[in-house]
């Protein structure tokens, strides 16, 4: 008798001290009113769970602890109940209708994603995310692409990891407090999925089909989640970072936004140097083709070629190009004219053509990217 | 008990085993079928259990150390496959041809060349599927539920092996559970009605049915992936009008009831075991049948849960919620019918007892992060992190696993003749058993803080419980080997056994003489209500 008390106080202590570590190994409680109750309702079933768990085990271990043979205990007979069967049924069931109905509250207030104040398109990729800001028509005011910034030094163990290690992002998302989101997410390529852990949302992102989340954020700051559904090699490497603003700095930004797309629009048609091309080109090659030709164009053969003075960088230029815009059907090689400019085509191919040794010699402008297609 | 030798010992001049190698190629014995297939699935265990320990081994610190991300997801994929349809399920087919027709009181299998055939085409399956990797561009790399398109457009060109792979495997599980429900319905003892099976009996005949309905489904879902691949269809190509949801619609409709194959047979077991060294019979028999076929209705109406995140209608994500706490009751009941069972016994806690009692405590505690997921809510958190990877390897590791480990020392003076150490059995237990909370209890932790499952890498604030999950997992990897040693060192030296070498077991296969004969019952033995389950 006295063993089994200080078995349960042992026990107790021990949830105890779990309940004090709460906040390092449980669910974040998030920023968002839908957060908070999700929180809510795991906490709820946890603790149904903990006191289920303490009662059948404490039956259980009681009986370990006393009814053992080697103590002299003789076995009972009894080996059916029809009124023990019955209740162990029934009461569980009154439980868990119990439970099922705040756990549908949630859910359908989940669901509500009309009445929204604004709305970005979320598309992935592998392995990036594109944000397009959608005006009231749905047409697209502007986009980017969000593609990990951790440098290959960190991942491969030659430096020091940083604070936000896999968690960090060239262009993240950037959304108003306290206005209702809504967010279409969709895919490209494989399946992905969108996940903001403090904001207690998480979509797949399937090819063919437009889902739907909403939030609202009152507080400001930086937000981070990962992609969520196996999407190939790069899969643990597709974070999602949202900033939540302050409204009227997000409204400022939003306009700077709509200039540079339209200033960037006029730059089509704009004659590049080749060190111009060759800088652009570098950047644009590292953030959508590294990943898979590596920075120094070897690649991972056979699934992901090598660069490096094969035909197709020395051959015709437009051959080179027309592959880069529709990509290579039933493989990885994405169709890029459907994520890039033509000045990032241009200058990628650019790049591509003069880079590693490869010498094509000669240019490749915006403007050989839009012939190309009006040329058909 | 020598009455029961004698009654059965005229018989024993038949013709024994074959020599040499033709024995295992073509022996169409029950016995030898079903030590064919539990040595097979030790092989796949260790197998699988060392690409899962690469896996531990990249995971133990952030960074990548030792492979690529797309060789780390070759082996969570392999490791997956091979566990599920190489060690568990070929694990449980064996125990059944071992035991059923001993439960039962039948000399065989109803369909003993069949039964050769279903194992013989494993081995193939499998090294087809392991050969893939090691060709140049590796093998299937798209997680063991192989959702597509990653499958189907995106996949290695080995995606065809995996394919052909799976038909293997399906066509040697359905013709596995033909051949047990053959059995079971017609080779009965007389007197051996339906509500006195023994529990394993019972629960494989409900498996059976459940794979009879599903390996079919799994079979259609990996054609359909061929023909995409190899013949332009678009059955889950969004681009030529098809959907790839629908994928896991399908997927999924095979893989819940899946999943309770791995588990039924294994209630089975425990409800043979606790009863034993609690010397007292089962608590419940009729509920526990009841339950079995509750739970086995039910997970073909479960399938969705798998998917609350794809983008489903309000009204389905809550038919599935539904329906998925709904499980928990009949669960419950045989938590609590196996806690009855134990209460005022006189138990002694030899090797089986602890692998089934840490079976008890720790398949409910995977059962009760389960309820946890059901609430569609806070599954949107929980959905593919490592809270995930936590719940099911709960239910197939402590669950699964170790009810099978339970039951190979539990009839091993059975099937051997010999004792196993106890010492040597009980040491092999308690490594198992912390190491296997070692590895997946922080699981839960790292999931509920947001790390994804399938990732190679992760963020610093995950670095902890990794490292005490993969130290946890190569103590529970290597204390495998123990497992090993043990069943070997009781072949070779164990003492002899009684034909009840437990004195609390009931059954049929007890007044049979260990080891068993190689034609267990040639007369139709009596079924006494003291064997009998109920």
């Amino acid at each position: 008798m006295k063993q089994s008390i200080k078995y349960i106080s042992v026990i107790l202590g021990l949830i105890m001290a779990g309940y004090g570590f709460a906040d390092e190994l449980n669910m974040p409680v998030g920023v968002t009113e839908i957060s908070r109750q999700v929180y809510g309702l795991h906490m709820t079933i946890f603790w149904v769970c903990v006191v289920i768990g303490a009662m059948v085990f404490g039956v259980m271990f009681w009986s370990i602890i006393s009814h053992r043979r080697s103590l002299g205990y003789k076995a009972a007979s009894f080996h059916e109940s029809t009124t023990l069967e019955l209740a162990w049924t029934i009461i569980p069931t009154i439980l868990l209708v119990i439970m099922a109905v705040p756990a549908t509250q949630v859910l359908i207030a989940m669901y509500d994603t009309g009445g929204e104040d604004m709305t970005v398109e979320v598309r992935g990729y592998q392995w990036k995310w594109q944000y397009k800001y959608l005006d009231d028509d749905y047409n697209q005011t502007f986009s980017f692409f969000s593609t990990l910034s951790t440098p290959k030094d960190q991942i491969e163990n030659r430096s020091v990891k940083g604070e936000h290690y896999l968690l960090e992002v060239d262009n993240h998302l950037r959304i108003p407090a306290n206005r209702k989101v809504r967010f279409l997410i969709t895919s490209e390529d494989v399946i992905h999925s969108w996940w903001v852990p403090d904001f207690a949302i998480k979509r797949d992102a399937v090819p063919g089909m437009l889902n739907e989340l909403w939030t609202i954020v009152p507080e400001t700051g930086f937000y981070r989640g990962q992609c969520t559904e196996l999407c190939g090699k790069d899969h643990g490497f597709m974070p999602v970072v949202v900033e939540v603003m302050e409204e009227a700095a997000f409204d400022t930004w939003y306009a700077q936004e709509v200039v540079a797309a339209a200033v960037r629009e006029e730059a089509m048609s704009k004659t590049f140097t080749s060190e111009e091309l060759m800088a652009e080109g570098k950047q644009v090659y590292t953030t959508f083709c590294a990943s898979c030709h590596l920075e120094n164009g070897q690649g991972i053969p056979p699934a992901f070629p090598s660069l490096v003075g094969t035909e197709m960088m020395t051959g015709p230029r437009d051959e080179h190009l027309r592959l880069v815009f529709d990509g290579v059907p039933g493989s990885a090689m994405q169709a890029f004219g459907k994520q890039l400019d033509a000045v990032q085509l241009a200058s990628v191919v650019h790049y591509e053509r003069h880079s590693w040794g490869n010498k094509a010699g000669d240019i490749t402008q915006p403007r050989d990217v839009i012939n190309l297609n009006s040329g058909q | 008990m020598s009455e029961a030798i004698s009654a059965v010992d005229h018989d024993d001049h038949s013709h024994g085993p074959a020599k040499g190698l033709t024995r295992w190629l073509f022996t169409t014995n029950h016995k030898d079928i079903g030590t064919l297939y539990l040595w097979f699935s030790f092989l796949m265990l260790l197998i699988g259990g060392v690409l899962a320990l690469v896996v531990r081994a990249e995971l133990f610190q952030p960074g990548l150390q030792f492979v690529s991300p797309d060789f780390f997801n070759q082996m969570t994929t392999n490791h997956g496959l091979i566990m599920v349809f190489g060690a568990i399920m070929p694990a449980f087919v064996g125990l059944a041809n071992w035991l059923i027709p001993m439960q039962v009181g039948a000399p065989d299998m109803a369909l003993p060349r069949m039964n050769n055939l279903s194992f013989w085409i494993l081995p193939f399956a499998f090294a087809m599927l392991i050969s893939t990797l090691f060709s140049e561009a590796g093998g299937p790399n798209f997680g063991w539920t192989f959702y597509a398109p990653l499958s189907t457009t995106y996949a290695p060109d080995s995606v065809t092996f995996f394919i052909l792979a799976v038909h293997m495997m399906g066509a040697s599980s359905i013709m596995g559970s033909i051949n047990i429900i053959a059995t079971i319905l017609n080779m009965r003892a007389p007197g051996m009605t339906l509500m006195k099976m023994p529990m394993f009996v019972w629960t494989w005949l409900i498996t059976a049915y459940l794979l009879l309905a599903v390996m079919p489904v799994l079979a259609g879902l990996v054609t359909m992936m061929l023909f995409d691949i190899h013949f332009g269809t678009s059955f889950f190509n969004a681009a030529g009008g098809g959907d790839p949801v629908l994928f896991q619609h399908i997927f999924w409709f095979f893989g819940h009831p899946e999943v309770y194959i791995m588990i039924l047979p294994a209630f089975g077991i425990v409800s043979h075991i606790i009863p034993a060294f609690a010397r007292k019979r089962l608590f419940g028999y009729d509920s526990m049948v009841y339950a079995v076929a509750s739970i086995a209705f039910l997970s073909f109406i479960v399938w969705a849960h798998h998917m609350f995140t794809v983008g489903m209608p309000l009204a389905g994500q809550l038919f599935f919620m539904y329906t998925t706490m709904l499980i928990a009751v009949p669960t419950g009941v045989k938590v609590f019918n196996w806690v009855s069972t134990m209460w005022r016994g006189s138990m002694t806690f030899e090797t089986p007892m602890l692998f089934s009692i840490a079976f008890v405590v720790l398949f409910t505690i995977g059962g009760f992060s389960g309820l946890m997921l059901a609430i569609t809510p806070a599954d949107y958190q929980y959905h593919d992190t490592y809270f995930v990877v936590a719940h099911f390897h709960y239910v197939l590791v402590p669950g699964a696993l170790f009810s099978i480990m339970a039951a190979v020392y539990f009839w091993f003076p059975k099937w051997t003749g010999k004792m196993y150490s106890e010492r040597l059995g009980k040491l092999h237990f308690w490594f198992s058993f912390v190491g296997v909370n070692i590895t997946f209890f922080p699981q839960h932790f790292s999931g509920l803080a947001g790390m994804p499952r399938r990732i190679p890498d992760y963020a610093l604030q995950f670095a902890d419980f990794n490292m005490v999950s993969s130290i946890g997992a190569f103590i529970f990897g290597f204390s495998q080997i123990l497992f090993l040693f043990v069943l070997i060192h009781g072949i070779r030296n164990g003492k002899p056994a009684a034909a009840r070498a437990w004195e609390g077991a009931r059954g049929l296969e007890w007044t049979l003489p260990s080891p068993a004969p190689y034609h267990s019952f040639t007369h139709p033995p009596k079924v006494t209500d003291d064997e009998a389950h109920a």
